[in-house]
């Protein structure tokens, strides 16, 4: 048997934090390629703590629904799971190559396989141009308009902005859209200045966060301009200094997610069938970087 | 209920299996719930059931025998092929939730050359527990109230299947037409997101769950997904504990593991660990019986409550609450001048209560005899408050360490976690959003 345990961030103060979770937990419940999903988390119940003993699974894999690798990823999760000889070493990653490790747990005699965050997977550029096709209504999304992918900053974690300009870059790739940038919210270049970065007339803003709350519901809206004030809402689009502003909201809550997490177990090697198909069929989403890895 | 009930009921599916786990010629016999089979060397059968002993049996007589014991082969078959998960929570809360010993001896152990022993300790005899089961065997877990029961018969089949019912314990009286009905375990998600003020319910395990509701007719499967929804690890930990194997961390353990924003809680002093352990974890807070101690050796004196499931570290919302609790008592006492009546200083007192017990809504908007009242509250603060303050600091006091008291670990209020992030922002934890 084997087991997919979404670990994610939760909250003491809203019940929004956790809905990302659940949806992508139910989704991927739905493909059946796993005997036992579940949930864990850092501020709600059942904790990283004690989730792993929830399954009956022997094989569990865990994959982090969290943005970037650090503390998180690299200290916290992995103490309170019990991950044994745990090191960051493991992943072998610079900061956005997360791959996984395979190791004990202290409390239960299961095998873990610890993944890389959703954040740092490849198919997470195919999730950020599948937010801009959602918001815009347009499955074609990309002349004419640029892409604005959000972060928080660096703060203390430069491993924060590394995963917004890797993916950043990924869609550059792509060749799809006019313009495509990162901005920040505390640090240079801001998204409070998001007109003065980009010139398209149309520009899809997707924030690089797992669900949507003070940040993706407040600061960022009121920081772009786009109201004076959240609590009135904003259009989608909205006009900023003559340019229309598609507003996404947190990128994680975009159903396509559920495939992140699937590739993230399949690549630790865990057999999700045709997971990858259905998830695909029922969410519209498509690879736009062509195949996974 | 009849002979000629239990009859028709026996599905012939579950005779065939059990004659066929019985009589596989590499096992030794079966013995489950008192239902004994031996496998003589002769190649005949012994069988015994609370109620009867039968030996010489060819595998013939065997079968014939098996339909005159119909509810043993029923719960059998229930348990080893439906419910199956020899050694897991899961099982061992199904069979607790019908009175049934929590792991019965299997055919494994009985080959230690007495063979099977039909007189060992079952739990409730399967006998007894099916005509309990006929009208439902109820248990409480938290506020919820479960039933087991066994399934209506469906053309001839599903027979000694179980079906179990959930809702809040509050709720026992109340005919199921005036609840709401759910028949899928997460739709308890939303049961357990707010409570009846609309709130949200940080801690799952807070007595604070909605009334109103129920799910009936779960399958096993469904209804532990159901309890784990509503109370997550629960049965995990309950399970861990029945089998004397409870990893208890207590507190010490627990803060001292803590890093970023919440690397201080193994400051809080050892008194505050009691007032941190009355104020969150006794059963008017939260219906897990708190198992963990200041260290190990080191008992709390605060009483742990008597809920039936335990509760094995601090919860995250306690280590948050304790951080802030660190953070204040690394402040000086001062001393203080305020002047006040009697009355005046038994209302502060009163309204410390009140919120304290999540009273303030109860108390009527003209009760002006309740020191909590809204305008008693707002006088006491028009007479006594118009610099903000009740009172000012006594001159000289040697308590002048007036520094901000946040200095030490200051990073605003972190717990205000906005966006359901604990903006840990003295780290690089933010990289979740
Ligand atoms: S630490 Fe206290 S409040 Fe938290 S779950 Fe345990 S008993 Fe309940």
């Amino acid at each position: 048997m084997q087991a997919l345990v979404i670990v994610a961030h939760g909250s003491h103060l809203s019940p929004g934090s956790a809905q990302p979770t659940y949806d992508h937990a139910d989704t991927i419940r739905e493909t059946g390629a796993f005997d036992e999903v579940r949930e864990g988390f850092w501020k709600e119940e059942p904790s990283f703590r004690e989730v792993i003993r929830t399954v009956e699974s022997d094989e569990v894999y865990v994959v982090p629904l969290f943005i970037s690798e650090g503390y998180f990823t690299e200290q916290v999760i992995p103490r309170e799971l019990r991950l044994e000889d745990w090191d960051p070493d493991r992943w072998d990653s610079d900061g956005t190559s997360a791959s996984q490790a395979t190791l004990d747990v202290g409390d239960a005699a299961k095998t873990v396989h610890y993944c890389g965050p959703v954040g740092t997977h490849d198919a997470m550029t195919d999730v950020i141009v599948q937010r801009a096709e959602s918001v815009t209504g347009d499955p074609d999304v990309g002349e004419g308009v640029a892409l604005v992918v959000v972060g928080h900053g660096t703060e203390r974690n430069e491993n924060s902005a590394k995963a917004i300009e890797y993916h950043t870059q990924r869609v550059r790739d792509l060749d799809r859209f006019d313009e495509v940038q990162a901005l920040y919210m505390d640090e240079e270049p801001e998204i409070d200045d998001v007109t003065d970065h980009v010139d398209a007339d149309d520009v899809v803003v997707v924030p690089l966060f797992i669900s949507d709350g003070f940040h993706t519901q407040e600061d960022i809206p009121e920081d772009m301009g786009l109201t004076d004030d959240y609590r009135t809402g904003w259009d989608v689009p909205g006009e900023v200094d003559g340019q229309r502003i598609w507003y996404a909201g947190a990128v994680g809550t975009e159903e396509f997610m559920a495939d992140v997490l699937l590739e993230r177990a399949a690549d630790a090697g865990a057999d999700i069938g045709d997971a990858l198909d259905q998830v695909a069929e029922w969410t519209g989403g498509a690879p736009a970087t062509g195949a996974g890895d | 209920m009849s002979a000629q009930r239990d009859d028709e009921s026996l599905p012939p599916a579950a005779v065939d299996n059990l004659l066929e786990a019985a009589t596989a010629h590499d096992s030794s016999g079966l013995l489950f719930d008192g239902l004994a089979i031996h496998q003589d060397d002769g190649g005949t059968y012994s069988l015994e059931t609370p109620d009867s002993s039968h030996e010489d049996l060819s595998r013939t007589d065997l079968e014939a025998a098996l339909y005159e014991v119909p509810a043993l082969v029923t719960n059998w078959h229930f348990w080893e092929l439906v419910v199956a998960g020899q050694g897991t929570p899961r099982r061992a809360f199904l069979r607790w939730c019908e009175g049934a010993s929590l792991e019965p001896e299997s055919d494994d152990e009985s080959d230690a050359g007495t063979g099977p022993d039909p007189d060992d300790d079952h739990g409730t005899p399967v006998a007894e527990r099916y005509r309990a089961l006929e009208t439902g065997v109820t248990r409480h877990w938290g506020e919820l109230e479960l039933t087991a029961r066994l399934a209506p018969d469906v053309e001839g089949h599903g027979q000694g299947r179980r079906v179990y019912d959930v809702r809040h314990v509050e709720d026992a009286d109340v005919p199921a037409h005036e609840l709401e009905g759910h028949d899928h375990p997460h739709e308890a998600r939303e049961i357990v997101t707010t409570d009846e003020k609309d709130r949200y319910r940080p801690l799952k395990t807070a007595p604070t769950l909605v009334t109103g509701w129920h799910f009936e007719g779960l399958s096993g499967d469904d209804f532990v997904e159901t309890v784990r929804t509503i109370y997550p690890a629960t049965i995990a930990n309950w399970y861990r504990e029945q089998r004397g194997e409870l990893d208890v961390d207590h507190w010490l353990e627990t803060a001292e593991r803590q890093t970023g924003i919440y690397d201080i809680v193994d400051e809080l002093p050892r008194e505050a660990v009691e007032w941190v352990a009355e104020a969150c974890c006794v059963d008017s807070q939260c219906v897990k019986r708190r198992e963990w101690q200041y260290e190990d050796g080191d008992e709390l004196a605060v009483d742990g409550g008597d809920g039936v499931f335990p509760c094995r570290e601090p919860c995250s919302l306690v280590t948050a609450a304790a951080r802030r609790w660190t953070v204040l008592e690394s402040e000086d006492e001062k001393t203080w001048h305020l002047e006040l009546t009697t009355s005046e200083m038994n209302q502060l007192v009163e309204i410390v209560d009140a919120v304290a017990e999540g009273r303030t809504d109860e108390i009527r908007e003209a009760d002006v005899y309740d020191g909590a009242n809204r305008y008693r509250a707002r006088y006491l603060r028009a007479k006594r408050m118009g610099d903000g303050s009740l009172g000012h600091e006594v001159e000289g006091d040697a308590g002048h360490d007036d520094h901000d008291s946040e200095s030490g670990h200051d990073d605003h209020d972190s717990e205000s976690d906005h966006d359901g992030h604990d903006s840990e922002r003295d780290h690089d934890s933010d990289d979740d959003h």
